[in-house]
C-alpha cells in the first residue's frame, strides 16, 4: 500500500485535468464516474494507510520522494508523511469529500457547468491532501495556497454574478492577510532551526528547554496562528467566510465547513509541540478562539439566510475548536474538528436540500412547514442539530464538552464564553430548524412545488447523519466508560516523543468536576434549544416583536455589529482615499507629468526649433552640401 | 606675373583654373536657379568641371592612365545619371505639374 501512497492525491488532480480537459465533450455520465472514481480509490487508500500507520512503529510513516528545494543549507525533501494526525485527516477529507461528491451529482445535475464544478472540486481534494500529507512546510504551503484557489473559484462559481465575483475575491484577499502571517512564520522557524521539514523542525524543538519558547519561537508560532485565523475565520479575519456563502451549497459543506476551514486548526496539530513551548501564543489562541465562539453565535442568532446562520455558526464552532487547542488539548480540539465535519456537513448539505426544494429561496422567513414535505432531510438535520447543540450521546456532545472542561481549567472566562457560546448555538440551531421545518408554510408557491431530493443527494444525508451519531465515540470520555480513545491514538503526532508534554489537565478536578460542568453546558443548551424552539415554532411574528422592543440590540445583531461597515470606513475608505491620492498627486503629477510627458514636451519643443532648418527646397539642401563639402576640404587641407 | 604667364602658356594652373571656373558655374545653376532641369544641367557642369580636372592632372603627371581611365568611367556614369535625372525631371512633372523645385517641398513639416 506504501507503495502507491502518492496516489491519494495525485489522483483528484488526474480527474480534475480529466474535468477540465475533455468534461464538456464526453459528457456528464463521463465526469460523473471519474470524479467518484477519483474520490473513492483515495478513500479506500486512506483506508489502508491509517492501518499502516498504526502497525508502523511510533505511528509514525515517512515517504521521502525526491529534493525538491536545495539552496544553500536549505533542504526541502517532496515528501509524503503518514502519521495519525494526518492519516486521521485525509480520511475525513477523503471521506466526507466522497459524501459530497456523491451529493453533488444531484445538486449540480441541471447546472451549466457541470464538468467545470468537479475540476475545481476534484483540484480542491488534491490541494488539501497535499497540506495535510506533505511532510514539509513549503509543501504544506502550496496546499494551502491551493485550497484557497480552489476556494475562490468555487465561491466564485456563479461568476455572472456580481456577488459570487466579490465574495471570491473577499475570500481571496482576507486569505492572503492570514498567508503573509503563514509566511513569516515559517522564515522565522527556518531561522531559528535550519530546516523547513516538519519534522526535524520537532524534533529539534525536542531538544528546546521550557525556557526557549521565548523570543524567536513565539513570534513564529503567532505568525502561524495569524495563518490560521485567515484560512480558519476567526477574528478578525472571519468576514470571508458568511460572504462565501455565495458559493454551491455542497462547496459550502466541503471547503467552508468540512475541510478547508479547519486546516488552521490542522496546522497547529501538525505543529503542537511548538506550541506547548510557547504558552503566550496558546493563551493567544484560546482568547480568540473563545471570543470568536461567542461572537459568531450572536451574530448567528437573528440572521434569516439560512445558510449565513450555518457560516456563523461554522465561524463559531471553528472558535471552539481554537479554544480547545489553547488550552492545550490538541486532541480535543481535533476531536471537535472530526465531529464538526460530519454534522456540519450534513448541515449544510440539508440546507441545499431545503434551498433545492425551495427552487432557491434561501430566506428562512419565507419557508415553514416543510416537515412532512422533506421527511429525509428533515430527520437528518435534527440528528445534526441535537449534536451541534450538544444533546447528551451525540458527537457534538463529547467533543464541545471535551472542549469546555479543558477551557475551564485554562480560564473561568472561557469557559464562561464557551457556555453562553452554546446557548446562543443551541437557540439558533432550533430557530432554524422551527423556522423552515414547523408552523405555517410563507411562501404558498415555492411549496406546493417542494419535494424530497433525488437518492444522489438523500443517501449522503443519511450516511452523514450516521458519521454525525457515532463520530463521538471515537471521544468517550473517562467518567463514560470509555477511554479518550482519540487522545491514545494522537499522541505520537502531538507530543511527538515527549512523553511531559502530553497535557495533563483531564487528570486533576476529579470526576464531581467533569459531571458538573458536563450537566451545566447540557441544560444550558437545552433550555436555549427549546426557548428558541417555542418562540420560532409559530413562525418569525414573535421576531418582529422582539425587534420592535429592542431595536438597537437587534439592529446590532442582525447587522453583523457592522463589523462589515467599519472595516468599509477604517480600512477600505483611507485606503481607497489613499489610492486616489496616489493616483492623482503622485501618479498624474509625478510619474506621468514629470516622467513621461516632460521629456516628450521637450524633445517637441526642440523639434519645433529645428524644424524650421527643413524648408524642403533643393536648392537649400544643397548649399548646405556645399558648405559642408567647403568645409571639409578646409579641414583637410589647412 | 608669372603666374598669369604661365596659365597662358598652358601650365597646370590654367587647367585647374578653369574646372574650377566651370565647378562654380555648375553649382552656381543648382544652387541659384529653381527649375530642375536648370539645376540638372548644373550639375552636369560640375561633373564636366571635374573630368577637366582629372584630365589635366593626368597629363602633367606624365600620362598617367589612371586619371584617364577615371575620366572615361565618369562619362559612362554620367550618361546613366543622366538617364535617372531625366526620369526624375519627368516623374517630378507627372506628380506636380511643375519643373519648379521650390514648389516640390513636401519634405517640409
Amino acid at each position: 500500500m506504501l507503495k502507491v501512497a502518492w496516489l491519494i492525491p495525485i489522483l483528484p488532480l488526474l480527474g480534475s485535468a480529466f474535468h477540465g480537459l475533455l468534461g464538456r465533450r464526453l459528457g456528464k455520465a463521463a465526469v460523473t464516474a471519474v470524479a467518484l472514481g477519483c474520490m473513492l480509490v483515495p478513500l479506500v487508500l486512506s483506508g489502508l494507510a491509517l492501518l499502516a500507520v498504526q502497525a508502523a512503529p511510533g505511528r509514525r510513516i515517512d515517504l521521502p520522494y525526491f529534493e525538491w528545494m536545495a539552496a544553500g543549507s536549505m533542504h526541502v525533501p517532496f515528501g509524503l508523511v503518514l502519521d495519525s494526525l494526518s492519516s486521521a485527516m485525509a480520511l475525513v477529507v477523503t471521506g466526507i469529500g466522497t459524501l459530497i461528491h456523491l451529493y453533488s451529482v444531484g445538486y449540480m445535475w441541471e447546472e451549466e457547468g457541470y464538468a467545470r464544478y468537479f475540476c475545481y472540486l476534484n483540484l480542491f481534494v488534491f490541494f488539501m491532501l497535499t497540506l495535510v500529507l506533505g511532510s514539509s512546510l513549503p509543501l504544506l504551503f502550496v496546499g494551502w495556497e491551493g485550497v484557497g484557489l480552489c476556494s475562490y473559484l468555487l465561491i466564485g462559481y456563479y461568476f455572472d454574478t456580481e456577488l459570487a465575483s466579490a465574495a471570491g475575491l473577499k475570500a481571496f484577499l482576507f486569505n492572503r492577510v492570514g498567508d503573509l502571517g503563514m509566511t513569516m512564520g515559517m522564515m522565522a522557524l527556518f531561522a531559528a532551526f535550519g530546516t523547513l521539514t516538519v519534522g526535524e523542525i520537532l524534533v529539534k524543538a525536542g531538544h528546546l528547554g521550557p525556557e526557549a519558547g521565548f523570543g524567536v519561537l513565539t513570534f513564529a508560532t503567532l505568525m502561524m496562528f495569524v495563518g490560521a485565523t485567515g484560512k480558519s475565520a476567526q477574528i478578525p479575519l472571519y468576514l470571508w467566510l458568511p460572504d462565501a456563502m455565495a458559493g454551491p451549497t455542497p462547496v459550502s459543506a466541503l471547503i467552508h465547513a468540512a475541510t478547508m476551514v479547519t486546516a488552521g486548526i490542522y496546522l497547529i496539530c501538525r505543529l503542537a509541540p511548538l506550541f506547548l513551548l510557547t504558552p503566550i501564543t496558546l493563551t493567544t489562541v484560546a482568547w480568540v478562539g473563545g471570543a470568536t465562539a461567542l461572537f459568531a453565535a450572536t451574530i448567528g442568532l437573528f440572521q434569516r439566510d439560512i445558510k449565513k446562520v450555518l457560516a456563523y455558526s461554522t465561524v463559531s464552532q471553528l472558535g471552539y475548536m481554537f479554544l480547545g487547542l489553547g488550552s492545550a488539548g490538541f486532541a480535543a480540539g481535533f476531536l471537535h474538528l472530526f465531529t464538526h465535519a460530519w454534522f456540519k456537513a450534513l448541515l449544510f448539505l440539508g440546507a441545499g436540500s431545503v434551498i433545492h426544494a425551495m427552487h432557491h429561496q434561501q430566506d428562512l422567513f419565507r419557508m415553514g412547514g416543510l416537515k412532512a414535505k422533506l421527511p429525509v432531510t428533515f430527520w437528518t438535520m435534527v440528528i445534526a442539530t441535537l449534536c451541534i447543540m450538544g444533546f447528551p450521546g451525540t458527537s457534538g456532545f463529547f467533543s464541545k464538552d471535551e472542549i469546555l472542561f479543558l477551557a475551564w481549567h485554562k480560564s473561568p472566562g472561557l469557559y464562561a464564553m464557551g457556555l453562553l457560546g452554546a446557548a446562543c448555538t443551541a437557540f439558533y440551531m432550533w430557530r432554524l430548524m422551527a423556522l423552515a421545518f414547523w408552523g405555517e408554510p410563507r411562501d404558498r408557491h415555492a411549496f406546493d412545488h417542494a419535494h424530497e431530493s433525488p437518492a444522489t443527494m438523500t443517501v449522503p444525508l443519511a450516511l452523514l447523519a450516521a458519521g454525525a451519531l457515532l463520530a463521538g465515540l471515537l471521544g468517550l470520555p473517562k467518567i463514560w466508560g470509555g477511554s479518550f480513545a482519540i487522545e491514545a491514538w494522537l499522541e505520537p503526532a502531538l507530543t511527538f516523543g515527549r512523553a511531559e508534554l502530553a497535557p495533563a489537565a483531564a487528570e486533576h478536578g476529579g470526576d464531581a468536576l467533569a459531571w458538573g460542568l458536563m450537566a451545566l453546558s447540557t441544560t444550558v443548551a437545552l433550555a436555549a434549544g427549546y426557548t428558541g424552539f417555542r418562540i420560532y415554532r409559530r413562525g418569525p411574528a414573535a421576531e418582529e416583536a422582539f425587534a420592535a422592543r429592542f431595536p438597537a440590540l437587534y439592529r446590532t445583531l442582525s447587522s453583523k455589529y457592522y463589523v462589515d461597515e467599519a472595516v468599509e470606513a477604517c480600512i477600505l475608505g483611507p485606503a481607497r482615499w489613499g489610492g486616489n491620492l496616489l493616483w492623482k498627486a503622485f501618479d498624474v503629477i509625478i510619474i506621468d507629468g514629470i516622467g513621461v510627458n516632460l521629456p516628450g514636451a521637450l524633445t517637441r519643443a526642440s523639434g519645433d526649433i529645428a524644424v524650421l532648418a527643413q524648408t524642403g527646397r533643393v536648392r537649400n539642401y544643397a548649399l548646405g552640401m556645399a558648405i559642408g563639402a567647403v568645409l571639409l576640404l578646409w579641414i583637410f587641407l589647412k | 606675373m608669372t603666374t598669369l604667364s604661365s596659365i597662358l602658356a598652358g601650365s597646370l594652373q590654367g587647367y585647374i583654373l578653369v574646372s574650377l571656373l566651370l565647378f562654380l558655374v555648375g553649382l552656381g545653376a543648382v544652387l541659384g536657379r529653381r527649375s530642375i532641369l536648370i539645376q540638372f544641367m548644373g550639375v552636369e557642369l560640375m561633373l564636366n568641371a571635374a573630368n577637366v580636372a582629372l584630365l589635366a592632372f593626368a597629363r602633367f603627371r606624365g600620362g598617367d592612365a589612371q586619371g584617364t581611365a577615371f575620366y572615361l568611367f565618369i562619362i559612362a556614369v554620367a550618361a546613366c545619371e543622366a538617364a535617372v535625372g531625366l526620369a526624375l525631371v519627368v516623374g517630378l512633372y507627372r506628380h506636380r505639374q511643375t519643373t519648379d523645385t521650390d514648389r516640390a517641398d513636401a519634405l517640409k513639416q
